[in-house]
Parts: structure tokens; C-alpha cells; sequence
């Protein structure tokens, strides 16, 4: 029924929470342990190990493998170099975006690209008349996520590791398993995301477990890193921003700059879908802001206060649309929250029409205290939440 | 002589739902029904003893939900359980499935083609967008576009004002939608040709057209507005069979005071200085009303009912004008065990749902074309439920019930339908069948036939058609049976429509019976 990753068999094992869900098709652990707190420690305080295969992957190669993806995304992957990684959204002809994901440069003509949901039909119907073949590698390529401080150290044990910067990629052999390394991840971290073919998962999730559990390498589920990337401000399809395809209504979708994506759309490239309607839209200026918000304690602690109780926090980040005021009316909501063990706030990340999302705004987040509506008073902060130096190192 | 408020001819689920509606705005109502029981072609009946079928229609989907609630029909029992899935056997010993879980169904799409599976959810977006802007126009008396009287145009106004505000991308697929075959419009979309093929079988049900042929594509629209919890494309299947929708609706009908007489038979309405006064059966009881509701098919209704001689000519001619065609026929099989598919062997989810012969559109186009020379097709396309996987109690414990939805049957069969031809096709869909499920011929314990002709003779549909009518865009809207007659009205004073061969159509949807008593009662829709 479901799909099992290539590294289902150790993955199972060592799930003795039972808490799976689903993901693109397959299930992948919630979290291994009975909570996730250890886990999301490992990824600040040591390092975490995800299984990502389920992310979509298309292998792009050919003459003018370039200009498609050039053509579809809104950064600009013909002056991307060798080994470099680009992280981007795409868009439709109206400028909204479809997915978002990263753009690997492997070679001069070969691409490949992630992308969190299908869209072989979508780079097919644009490579029309260029010289390209597209290779969907979804089911054939496995991927870890390796994220936290002792991340480099770990590779270092197993072979020799190029030195890689922030967003920079090569192909290496880790205990003889060939593989892809790049320095990226999901958790605003030091992290490499690690790219194997399917028979040799299992050996690889080996090599790492061996190799990593003396600097406390920790297998981590969705959970702890849904902490991670609410920390690191990262957004999250389906959950922080519906893709143009499943918008229902117009105001459903979002435009990059909505999104706080503006840096990566290059419009001085020549051409690429959506771009006129971005240009216009640039020059309007967006109607909405994707930003940080943080729920003041004081004005927490008071609600609560008032209801005998102590304060709660949320155990785990929450998904959901909560709406957002400026005294009596509502100016956006917020589509993930949760407490951020490190920096001990309460964040969320937020959609706000544009007049209220200058940092320091002052706003109310709507707050259900003991069976009760209320607002907790709040402010726009900038983000990412936690932006360590070793993110880039 | 007995007076009534209205008098409702015919006891289907239209006139019912209709007869409800009046009696529920304190109207004086009777429902007659020439049957030993209502429910017209929504019935249910133990053909063989301890095997019960909807011997004719047999899921719903398209039943309006605001009758389910006005009504209140789950108090009068009625129960629809889910039916989850489609399987498409293929004659290569694989399958196409079509599961209502969205990981799951993208899985199986993407194991025949990744570009279907991901097509699959824009197109399926696309078409919800398209239920979501007709569905306000089935619930609408459709105004005639001809006409200059004030409400007419008022009405008109709406609706121009209605599309005006649809987005251009849609108003663009509507078109195509409007225009196109269902082959047609699904080429542009889709590679997998079970896949094509299964989804242009919703296009071509009910109707004497092939999967090529143009308008077919607006009849796949047509039953993607089924509705079940708020979820589109939802299919269902009646607990106890579709008898149980027309119980639940005759209970709510006589919950509101209705009177329900059966072994009823109107002979002819009664018609006094060009008025329609009311009824006489076949008895000589004489019964009237101030309103007289035909649920009869149009041409049963004027032709058969009221008598050409009281008619206008350019009327007559339109109703004699207007199609039936009846296309399908039904096979019921009464089995000693499940069939036993070769593409997916032994009991599994995928024989609690629809089961549709349909390998690929020429399959289904061949078939059409023997249709279109007066034969039945030698190798039907079928849509198969086994009622008995969801509901127990249709069957013997451990037997089962399988219901065949047979197309084409063509009424008009050269040389007429006799037993003979009857059987043959009997033995047609067991030959097709078997082909996928090679157990199956020595699992019938008691085969049950039914051709339009059938369908003539027991329920009544002008040839057997079980839409009252032909499901094409001539035939629709304000169209539906004819100009200027569209809202349920008719060139008799005090006669009026509530059956299926007015808009919006058939598909046990309830909506013209609704829309009948509205209109009727001289509210705003």
C-alpha cells in the first residue's frame, strides 16, 4: 500500500515509538523515541540523521539541460557553477509559486533537482524543443539528512571529504559507498544532505550510525526537525503556503515575494515562466509578507494568569492557520508555530499583509486558553529565529 | 369524487421527492404509482429468493444533498456506504485501480505512467472547479433565452452575471467541456489508455453515443457533481439497495401527510376547457387537483397521458423530436461465490468497489459501433458493483449479488428484442466477463436480465432510456424536453413536469422533483 524507503528495514527497528506518517506516499518516522525532545537536542547539540528519500528527484541532462531548468526556475542556473546547489522556488505563468526546492549543478550538462512534489509532467511540458532528457530518480536515489554541529566530523570518519561550503556539492566515496554530498539541509545548521542509490542504503545508514554514535549521533522523525526548521525560518509547502496547483481560489496561492523569496528571483534574466507577472508584481510591491513573529511571554503568562493555570507551551511546533490582529482586525495568520527550546521563544512563521509586517510591528496572535479565545500580544521579528555562524561554516 | 391539492403521477424517486416537498408546504398530495411499489427505476427487490437487487439503477452519487437534509432521509433510513475504489482489468493479465486514498491511487497511476499520476490531481482539481460552478445551475429553473417576460430575463441576468464572474481558465475548460468528446478532451490530459478509457465511460452512460463522440465529455462533468459529505465524485451504495433512497423518501414524503397509492394506474389526465383537472385510472376512479404532476417521461406524459389531439403542433413535434434511445441494459447475478479476477486473484478491497470493463477507448468505441447498426455489443462495456461486499444482507451469507451495468443494449435492436436476443446478451456479458474472472460462470446460481425493453415494460422509460431522455447538450438546460417548456410547466394549464426528462437530467439526483415543487409553489430557488 504505503512505500517504505530504502532504509525502512533499519529505520523500523529502531522506531519504538510507532508514531509514522506519511510523506509523499511513503511512511517515515514521526520520531524514533517516545518523544522527540532527544532527537531535536541532537540536531543543536550533536547531530541527527534523517531519511529524506522521499523527496521527489529528477536526474536533468543534455546540450540544454541549463536553459530548462533556467526556464523554470526564478534563480539563475545558467551561471550556476559546477557543484554548486541552488536553492529556489518556480512558478507558474502567473508568477505563483508551484514548489520549491534545490537545483544541483553536477556537471556543465547534468542537473539534478529535489522537489517535494511531482513535477516530471511540469519540466517535460517546458523542455519542449530543447535538447534534454529528464529522468525521474525519486525511487532509485536514497537520501539522509545528516544536520547538527558534529556533522562534518562524522563524514570526516568515513573517507575523505572535499572541503564543501555552504550550498556546494561533490561526489565522494564514504567507506568505499559511492555517493553525492552536499552541504545543505532543512534545519539552519551545519548539515549534509547525502544522495546514494537504493542497494547501497543500507550500507551507507551503517557507516554513519558506526561512524557517528560516538559523537551522539541521533536518528531523528519529522517532529524534531519540524522544530528545526520553524527555528531556522524555513517554510513549508502544503503547510505554510499552498502550491499554485492545489489553490482552489486565486488568494490561495502566493507570489515568491509573498513569500520572502524576492532574493531569489533574478528578473534580469531573459526569460522564464512567470516572469512578467513577477516583474509587475515588483513594481507593485506585494500585498503580503511572509515573516517572523514572536508571542510575548509576559502577555502570555498573563493569559494564563487569569485562568489559574501556568503557562503551557505547545509540546510540538503546530501546522494550522491562526489569525493575527492589529487591534480589532485581523492582518494575517500564522501557519506554523511552536516553543524554541534554544532560544526559549515562542515563534511562529506568518503571512501579514504588507503594512504590518515591518520588524517590530506590534499584533495580537489569537490563543485558546482553557476552552477560551484570547490574544497574546506579539511582534514581527525578522528571520531566521536561530541563525548560527556554523550554518555557513 | 376525491380532490387533492396536487396529484403526482408516478411513485419514482423524482415524484416523491416532489410529492415531499408539497406536502411539506401543507399542500393536499397524492402519489400514484401503477407498481406494487414505489421507487420507479430506484428500486430494490429478492429476484431470486434470499438475493436481493437494485434491479435497475443501482449506486448513488448524484442524489442532491440538500434533499438528503430538507428531507431528512437518514431519519427514514437512508444509509450510503462508501464505495472506494475503480478497477480496470486489462486483457493483459494487469490492471488499472483507482483508489480513493491519494497516496495510494498516485502509486497505482504512476506504475502505468508518473506524467498520469500527477495530471490526475490537476485534472481532478479542474473538474471540481467545474462541479463547483454548474452545481448552483442544477438547483435553477433553467430560464429560456428566448423569452422577454420580466422574470425570464431577470433570471437571465443572473446567470450571465453568474458566468461573468467565472476565471477565464475556466470558463475556457467549461467550454471544452461543452463541446468536446470525453475521448477528446481526455487525450489532453492523460496517456494511460484504461485510465482514458475508464473515465470516458462516465461520458457515454445512458446514452446512444460513443467515447468520440462530441458532448460526450460534458456527461463525464455531469457525474463528477456527485456529492456525498461534501466530497465530489463520490460514489455510493444504498443500504439495502436503491429501493431503500426511494423508502427513505416516500417515508419522508408521508411523514409530511402525502398519501402513496400503489397498483395505481393513470389511464389519462383529465382535461376540462383546455385545463388540466385531474386523473382517471385504469379503474374508472376519477380523482382531481389543481395541479397535476406528471413524473412520467416526457413522451409517455403528453403522447401517452394527455393525447396528441390536446396538444399545439409545433409542441407535439418536439416531444415527438425528443431522444430516448435507451442504451443500457442490466445483467444481475445471483453468485455461489466472489469472482475470482486473474489480474488481482482472491478477495481483496478492490471487489468492495466498482469493477469497469474498459480496457482502452477503441474497446469501448468498437463496442459503440455495433450499437449504432442496431446490436447489442458483443463485447460490452460494464460497470460492476458486488453490493453484497458492502451490504451483507443482500445475499445469503457467504453468496453474493453482482450487478452488470451493460452498455450498448440498443432499444431499437434490429429485428426487436425477443427472449432469444435477450439471453444472448445474458450470454455475452457472462463470455466478456469470464474472460477477467474465469470462476465466474460456474459461480451463477441465477442470472437476471433486464434490456431497454425490459425497462419499458416494468418501469415505464420510453425506450428503456434511464435518463427519461438522452443526456446530450440538445437535450439540456432550457432545452430539456423542449423550448420554452423547461420549467417544469407545460402547454396544459394546471399540468406540470417533475421527472427526469426535465432539467437537470437523471442519475437518481432528486433535483427536477425538487425544482418541480418549488416551482410549483411559486417560490425563488
Amino acid at each position: 500500500m504505503l512505500k517504505t524507503t530504502p532504509f525502512h528495514e533499519r529505520t523500523a527497528a529502531l522506531c519504538v515509538s510507532h508514531a509514522w506518517r506519511r510523506w509523499a506516499g511513503y511512511i517515515v518516522a514521526s520520531s524514533y523515541e517516545l518523544s522527540h525532545e532527544r532527537e531535536y537536542h541532537a540536531i543543536r547539540a550533536a547531530a541527527a540523521l534523517f531519511d529524506v528519500s522521499p523527496l521527489y528527484k529528477y536526474v536533468v541532462r543534455g546540450r540544454d539541460a541549463a536553459r530548462l531548468l533556467d526556464r523554470v526556475v526564478t534563480r539563475d542556473v545558467l551561471r550556476s557553477q559546477v557543484g554548486q546547489v541552488l536553492y529556489t522556488p518556480w512558478c507558474d505563468a502567473a508568477g505563483k509559486v508551484i514548489d520549491d526546492g534545490t537545483v544541483a549543478r553536477l556537471d556543465e550538462t547534468v542537473f539534478r533537482m529535489t522537489a517535494a512534489e511531482p513535477n516530471l509532467r511540469w519540466l517535460e511540458a517546458n523542455a519542449l524543443g530543447l535538447e534534454v532528457s529528464i529522468e525521474d530518480v525519486s525511487e532509485s536515489v536514497a537520501a539522509l539528512s545528516l544536520q547538527g554541529p558534529n556533522a562534518r566530523v562524522i563524514l570526516q570518519q568515513l573517507g575523505e571529504l572535499p572541503p564543501l561550503k555552504y550550498f556546494r556539492l561533490a561526489e565522494t566515496r564514504l567507506r568505499g559507498i559511492p555517493v553525492s554530498v552536499s552541504r545543505t539541509g532543512y534545519t539552519g545548521d551545519l548539515g549534509f544532505e547525502i544522495w546514494v542509490t537504493a542497494d547501497q542504503a543500507l550500507a551507507l545508514w551503517d557507516a554513519l550510525i558506526d561512524a557517528g554514535t560516538p559523537y551522539g549521533l541521533q536518528p531523528a522523525g519529522m517532529l524534531a526537525l519540524d522544530v528545526a526548521r520553524l527555528e531556522a525560518g524555513l517554510m513549508l509547502i502544503d503547510v505554510d503556503y499552498v502550491p499554485a496547483r492545489k489553490a482552489l481560489i486565486e488568494s490561495q496561492s502566493s507570489s515568491p515575494y509573498e513569500l520572502d523569496l524576492g532574493w531569489a528571483v533574478n528578473l534580469d534574466k531573459a526569460q522564464f515562466v512567470g516572469k512578467q507577472a513577477l516583474a509587475a508584481e515588483k513594481q507593485r510591491g506585494p500585498q503580503w509578507q511572509f515573516v517572523g513573529v514572536e508571542i510575548g511571554w509576559e502577555g502570555l503568562e498573563r493569559l494564563y494568569t487569569e485562568a489559574g493555570l501556568a503557562t503551557r507551551l505547545p509540546q510540538q511546533a503546530w501546522r494550522m492557520s491562526v489569525p493575527i490582529y492589529s487591534g480589532a482586525e485581523q492582518k494575517g495568520y500564522a501557519t506554523s508555530g511552536g516553543w524554541s527550546p534554544i532560544l526559549k521563544r515562542y515563534i511562529a512563521l506568518a503571512h501579514l499583509q504588507a503594512p504590518w509586517a515591518k520588524p517590530g510591528t506590534p499584533l495580537d496572535m489569537e490563543i485558546t486558553v482553557e476552552h477560551r479565545r484570547r490574544r497574546a500580544s506579539a511582534r514581527v521579528v525578522k528571520k531566521p529565529f536561530f541563525d548560527p555562524e556554523r550554518k555557513r561554516a | 369524487m376525491k380532490r387533492y391539492d396536487a396529484i403526482v403521477i408516478g411513485g419514482g424517486h423524482n415524484g416523491l421527492v416532489c410529492a415531499a416537498y408539497l406536502a411539506r408546504a401543507g399542500k393536499r398530495v397524492v402519489v400514484l404509482e401503477r407498481r406494487e411499489r414505489v421507487g420507479g427505476a430506484a428500486v430494490s427487490e429478492e429476484v431470486f429468493p434470499g438475493f436481493r437487487f437494485s434491479v435497475f439503477s443501482y449506486v448513488v452519487s448524484l442524489l442532491r444533498p440538500e434533499i438528503m437534509r430538507e428531507l431528512d432521509l437518514p431519519r427514514h433510513g437512508l444509509h450510503i456506504l462508501p464505495l472506494e475504489s475503480t478497477l480496470t482489468p486489462l486483457a493483459s493479465g494487469d490492471y488499472l485501480a483507482q483508489w480513493n486514498d491519494h497516496d495510494q491511487n498516485r502509486r497505482e497511476l504512476a506504475r502505468h505512467s508518473l506524467r498520469d499520476a500527477e495530471a490526475y490531481d490537476e485534472f481532478g482539481l479542474l473538474l471540481h472547479q467545474m462541479a463547483r460552478i454548474i452545481k448552483p445551475i442544477l438547483r435553477m429553473a433553467p430560464p429560456d433565452p428566448a423569452s422577454l417576460h420580466p422574470r425570464e430575463l431577470g433570471d437571465l441576468l443572473r446567470l450571465g452575471r453568474y458566468f461573468k464572474n467565472i476565471p477565464k481558465k475556466n470558463f475556457d475548460a467549461l467550454w471544452k467541456l461543452l463541446t468536446m468528446s470525453a475521448a477528446d478532451y481526455l487525450d489532453e490530459w492523460f496517456e494511460t489508455e484504461a485510465l482514458k478509457a475508464t473515465k470516458s465511460a462516465s461520458g457515454i452512460i445512458g446514452t446512444l453515443l460513443g467515447p468520440r463522440s462530441p458532448g460526450t465529455a460534458y456527461v463525464l462533468l455531469h457525474h463528477y457533481m456527485g456529492e456525498l459529505d461534501g466530497v465530489f465524485r463520490a460514489w455510493g451504495f444504498a443500504k439495502g439497495g436503491n429501493g431503500s433512497v426511494s423508502a427513505a423518501i416516500a417515508g419522508a414524503a408521508q411523514s409530511f401527510g402525502a398519501e402513496i397509492r400503489t397498483l395505481a394506474c393513470v389511464s389519462n389526465v383529465l382535461l376540462k376547457n383546455g385545463r388540466a383537472t385531474g386523473v382517471v385510472l385504469e379503474d374508472g376512479e376519477e380523482l382531481s387537483a389543481d395541479a397535476i404532476v406528471s413524473g412520467a417521461d416526457p413522451r409517455r406524459t403528453f403522447l401517452g397521458l394527455v393525447g396528441e389531439k390536446h396538444l399545439p403542433a409545433e409542441f407535439l413535434q418536439s416531444i415527438r423530436r425528443f431522444k430516448f434511445r435507451g442504451a443500457s441494459a442490466k445483467v444481475n447475478l445471483a453468485l455461489a461465490e466472489l469472482p475470482n479476477l486473474t489480474c488481482l486473484p482472491g478477495r481483496g478491497p478492490h471487489l468492495r468497489g466498482a469493477i469497469s470493463i474498459s480496457p482502452s477507448v477503441a474497446y469501448l468505441e468498437r463496442a459503440y459501433d455495433e450499437a449504432k447498426y442496431g446490436q447489442f455489443s458483443r463485447r460490452p462495456y460494464m460497470d460492476i458493483v458486488i453490493p453484497s461486499m458492502l451490504d451483507p444482507a443482500m445475499a445469503p451469507p457467504g453468496k453474493h449479488v453482482m450487478s452488470i451495468f451493460v452498455q450498448y443494449a440498443p432499444y431499437q435492436q434490429a429485428g426487436g428484442w425477443s427472449d432469444e436476443r435477450r439471453e444472448a446478451l445474458g450470454d455475452a456479458v457472462v463470455d466478456t466477463l469470464s474472460e477477467y474472472a474465469p470462476n465466474l460462470r460456474s459461480a451463477i446460481l441465477h442470472r437476471q436480465v433486464i434490456t431497454p425493453a425490459d425497462i419499458e415494460r416494468i418501469v415505464g422509460l420510453s425506450e428503456g432510456n434511464i435518463f427519461q431522455g438522452e443526456l446530450s447538450l440538445q437535450q439540456m438546460f432550457f432545452l430539456r424536453p423542449t423550448p420554452a417548456w423547461a420549467r417544469y410547466r407545460t402547454p396544459i394549464e394546471g399540468l406540470w413536469q417533475c421527472g427526469a426528462g426535465t432539467h437537470p437530467g437523471g442519475g437518481v439526483m432528486g433535483a427536477s422533483g425538487r425544482n418541480a415543487a418549488f416551482e410549483l409553489l411559486g417560490q425563488r430557488l
